[in-house]
């Protein structure tokens, strides 16, 4: 499915760019946006290095454990594929958390762990399981309560209530995430 | 608010290094097998990234999508709905970027607090860069086959955008 997106955006742009008569642009872009791609991974990196190593401690300790363990009522819900000592759930929760608290940059590591931990029992290594589809359904829906950058851009564009938007965010978020899990609930159904 | 978003990762980095050192877990050595691990996923994900970061931008290079606005115009001139705001609905599940910077435009044009302001921020935070993370996610442990993940991602994104909408009318509408 990526593959077939991947493949129409480029396919558009440079098609499209014929008739436009914008080839210029997409010719230099073909030359420097994988310079772009290199420095979002550089910009990357060392935040990626740093949680999973910080995170490497609580899981040594624990304490991982133990913060799946207070989400497990509704984690267990959620992943009734994975028995409640999971590794992945503890990673799990702690991208869930980071993504509500507006800590993007820390929630990735913590998603890619998850799947990690989940790839490790899957059978068909080449293709996505329940729980790896459930869990990026609930992480694409953005579970966002302080849409931090949002709030901060209206703050500097001189808005008389920055803050306003948080609840009409949360409620929008809320009602995304719940209909993305509710397909996927009703697909995991039909496919038993 | 803000006080509480700043301490709120130090409080977290002390609460993991102390509970560590309680459970005598040698925190240095846990952290260097963790930041291991963590160099071998960019390595797993550079690839993903570049290929996306490579599609989206000449795809919005092309300037595609403002020429299927001329298409849809007819049909939204009859609904409330702003056309302004479409790019942005049409890019928020491609690139956190792209979305980001169309709200930043609206924002100059029309101000934070107009409707479409208002709406922008909502959308802005109420889905993620579905294709992005699925691309970087599934990449990342080699998954090809991602059976119905797309699918159910976009129909939430669609759900969000047609909330968003609906939501933001309801609470700002005079």
């Amino acid at each position: 499915m990526v593959n077939i997106i991947w493949a129409s955006l480029i396919f558009i742009a440079i098609i499209y760019s014929f008739f436009t008569g914008n080839i210029e642009t997409i010719n230099n872009g073909i030359l420097t946006h994988a310079t772009s791609g290199m420095n979002l991974i550089l910009e990357m990196m060392p935040l990626i290095v740093l949680w999973t190593g910080i995170m490497k401690i609580a899981e040594n300790s624990g304490l991982l454990e133990i913060f799946s363990r207070i989400l497990n009522p509704l984690l267990s819900k959620l992943f009734p594929s994975l028995n409640k000592d999971h590794k992945a759930l503890g990673y799990i929760a702690s991208n869930i958390a980071a993504n509500m608290l507006g800590l993007g940059s820390a929630a990735t590591p913590f998603g890619l762990k998850a799947m990690e931990e989940l790839q490790k029992d899957n059978p068909k290594k080449d293709t996505a399981t329940e729980a790896m589809i459930t869990f990026l359904v609930l992480n694409t829906g953005g579970v966002t309560l302080i849409p931090t950058t949002v709030i901060a851009l209206r703050m500097m564009y001189g808005s008389s209530n920055p803050t306003e938007i948080i609840i009409t965010s949360i409620l929008a978020t809320t009602v995304s995430s719940f209909s993305g899990l509710m397909l996927d609930y009703m697909i995991r159904r039909k496919n038993r | 608010m803000n006080l509480l978003s700043k301490i709120i990762i130090p409080l977290f980095v002390l609460l993991i290094i102390f509970f560590g050192v309680k459970k005598k877990v040698n925190v240095y050595d846990s952290f260097l097998s963790g930041a291991k691990e963590g160099l071998v996923t960019v390595f797993h994900i550079a690839p993903t990234i570049i290929a996306m970061v490579f599609a989206v931008n000449i795809f919005l290079d092309s300037k595609f999508l403002e020429g299927m606005l001329g298409f849809l115009e007819p049909f939204l001139t009859n609904t409330n709905i702003p056309m302004d705001i479409i790019p942005m609905a049409l890019l928020r599940p491609i690139s956190g970027t792209a979305s980001l910077a169309i709200m930043n435009d609206i924002f100059i044009n029309f101000g934070p607090d107009s409707f479409v302001g208002r709406l922008a921020s909502t959308l802005q935070g109420c889905t993620d860069t579905t294709i992005y993370v699925l691309a970087l996610y599934f990449g990342s442990i080699k998954v090809t086959k991602t059976r119905y993940s797309l699918k159910v991602g976009l129909f939430a994104d669609l759900c969000g955008i047609i909330a968003a909408f609906i939501i933001t009318t309801i609470f700002f509408s005079q």
